[in-house]
């Protein structure tokens, strides 16, 4: 993924005139960059103007239109709405359901995010041995994550279907009694979790395997001289290069399991029993099957800063490591 | 290039392919075949495990309804029916949402394409007021996970008038912040002395960003293309919340209101996820390369 110089190349024995030589060195940035030509290059503000008003509608405004609305008692009846201070932020730190929901979303993402980042991990060295069958190995870890979370719901509420779904035949077959995948209060959760990582464990192989790619064939190449056998390989060279990437995964997965709705909305719908519910269903509940905008507007931003604050956090030790 | 080239040149390329993956055999587990027979018996584990929900309903789907609500088996005694099939596509809306799931992804991908690399050629390669602000607002605008903004925003599609519409779905889905910065990072790698040599020759912005700016970035727009594809195909919530009318839901969102309708006609459940589901395995199948290698440039996640 490099820009070539434009297919300048010199035919064999003669030197290409000075003006086309591509220069062995990089240009001096500073110098190149900006100063005379750019200068005077006035036409940005075009270039950037339709994303800057796109963000500007679909992301700022809305940001500070629901910021706004939190402090109101808008419905979506569309009757007036007056404001009311901080009454929406007290009613949800009051609120068991917002703290269930925070708890439910929180336990989704312990549950998912560890088998996603190892499962991953896991396929990407058994791949990366260069093995016969390379393309069906990555066609079948990463074809799940393509398909949509209503297929994805379709095909697991099949294999858990009570009685007659495959799970629960097999098990009869073992001579074991059915389990409430997906009625059981303690059991729900995991298989919401599992369905997640068959789906979309594949974009993490991929990651891994992107970052295995890229380890020097020589490092290998020494240590074999040097008589180390593959396992050696594996710990002192292989799974040491792989931290940094490990983070990447694990900070992109967190952040992607917090926001976890689809699945479980289309699953079980929060149930049995609310168990399942994150909190974003909550919000959606809250605002469109209750019409309490307001309300429903509070509760997203006390989501948003706790994904803010863990943002943050995160954001503070990578500076060191740069 | 002729068919015969292409033949070759496909060959050659295989049989390099299967060279560097046998020195990286040598290279990762060694010579000892018991670890290499593990390795691919673990692999053969885990590939089954992986296709084994897909199979299942595509094996169902080709069931007769009654059929299906036995008790599991792989091999339809009943015999092999396309009936579910032949059922779904006349009773349902599905090719009506599959229009739809195709017209939304294909403009939010132009859109977003369009108006990023726009943006990114701004930041990257000239020079206004205010740019450093806004640069600053974008990287900002990364961190604002979109589903905490479906309330506000499903308000102001009210106010704007664009409920039930294309525009409603397509329009809050094209800001994509980090497709700018993925795309400025490989704008900024461009040669600045090409780029300098072509405004000395007179070519005015415009001609830059058209004639050597795009065309030099093909493979990246590509990656992104394909990414913000997937995406928007896939996407749930915000269609879910911005349509009503059935006539405007994209695939996902009906097949999502019709789950519930079929009840326990389980064959036909399954004839419409894997309908629904074909044709963005052709894409992967079509653009495997591509995919796996726009993975790793752009590396972003979501579900």
């Amino acid at each position: 993924m490099t820009v070539s110089n434009a297919g300048v190349t010199a035919p064999p024995g003669r030197a290409l005139p000075d003006s086309r030589k591509p220069s062995g060195r990089p240009a001096p940035r500073t110098a190149a960059r900006g100063k005379s030509l750019r200068e005077r290059d006035k036409s940005g503000y075009l270039f950037v103007a339709p994303f800057a008003v796109a963000t500007g509608l679909f992301l700022l405004l809305p940001t500070l239109y629901g910021l706004w609305m939190s402090f109101t008692n808008q419905s979506l009846t569309g009757t007036g709405s007056e404001f009311i201070g901080f009454a929406n932020y007290a009613e949800a730190f009051s609120d068991p359901q917002v703290w269930q929901t925070l708890w439910n979303t929180v336990w989704f993402t312990i549950l998912s995010t560890v088998p996603l980042v190892v499962v991953a991990l896991v396929m990407a060295l058994l791949v990366h041995t260069g093995l016969p069958g390379q393309w069906v190995w990555r066609m079948s870890f990463f074809a799940p994550y393509l398909l949509t979370s209503a297929v994805v719901s379709s095909l697991s509420s099949w294999l858990f279907q009570p009685d007659i779904g495959l799970l629960d035949t097999w098990l009869a077959g073992l001579g074991l009694g059915p389990v409430g995948w997906l009625t059981d209060e303690n059991v729900a959760m995991f298989s919401i979790a599992a369905v997640t990582v068959w789906w979309t464990v594949g974009f993490n192989f991929l990651l891994y395997l992107a970052a295995l790619q890229g380890i020097p064939a020589q490092q290998y190449e020494a240590a074999t001289i040097d008589g180390a056998g593959g396992w050696r390989r594996l710990f002192s060279i292989t799974l040491p290069q792989l931290r940094p990437i490990t983070l990447v995964i694990l900070v992109l997965q967190l952040l992607a399991s917090l926001k976890v709705f689809d699945q479980i909305y289309l699953l079980t719908a929060g149930g049995p029993n609310g168990s399942t519910r994150p909190i974003l269903e909550y919000v959606y509940d809250t605002g469109f099957t209750n019409y309490r905008l307001g309300y429903a507007s509070a509760i997203s931003y006390v989501f948003f800063a706790l994904i803010l604050v863990f943002t943050l956090v995160r954001l503070l030790p990578s500076k060191k490591e740069a | 290039m002729s068919v015969a080239e292409l033949v070759a040149d496909r060959r050659t390329k295989a049989l390099q392919e299967r060279a560097e993956n046998r020195a990286l055999t040598k290279l990762t587990i060694g010579p000892s075949p018991w670890v290499r027979v593990g390795a691919l018996a673990a692999l053969v584990v885990l590939a089954g495990l992986w296709l084994l929900p897909v199979a299942w309903g595509a094996v169902t789907s080709f069931k007769q309804e009654a059929e299906a609500a036995l008790p599991a088996s792989w091999w339809p005694t009943m015999g092999w029916t396309a009936d579910a099939y032949r059922q779904v596509l006349s009773n349902s809306d599905l090719l009506i949402w599959m229009g739809n799931s195709l017209v939304v992804a294909v403009l939010v991908t132009v859109l977003t394409v369009l108006i990023s690399a726009m943006a990114a050629f701004a930041f990257s390669q000239t020079i206004f007021k205010g740019r450093g602000l806004l640069q600053w607002l974008t990287v900002a605008s990364i961190m604002m996970p979109g589903q905490i903004l479906i309330v506000p925003l499903f308000r102001q599609m009210q106010v704007m008038g664009l409920v039930d519409t294309f525009a409603g779905i397509v329009l809050p889905q094209i800001v994509a912040p980090v497709m700018v910065f993925i795309l400025k990072r490989f704008f900024d790698a461009i040669p600045q002395e090409l780029l300098d040599a072509a405004r000395i020759d007179g070519a005015g912005t415009f001609r830059l960003f058209w004639t050597i700016v795009l065309p030099l970035s093909r493979s990246i727009l590509v990656a992104v293309a394909i990414f913000v594809f997937i995406g928007a195909w896939n996407n749930f919530l915000w269609p879910f919340i911005v349509t009503t009318d059935p006539q405007f839901m994209t695939l996902p969102v009906g097949l999502s209101t019709v789950k519930n309708a079929y009840g326990v006609q389980y064959a036909q459940n399954m004839a419409s996820a894997m309908i629904a589901a074909l044709p963005l395995l052709v894409v992967f199948m079509l653009f495997q390369r591509r995919i796996v290698q726009g993975v790793a440039t752009t590396g972003m996640g979501g579900q």
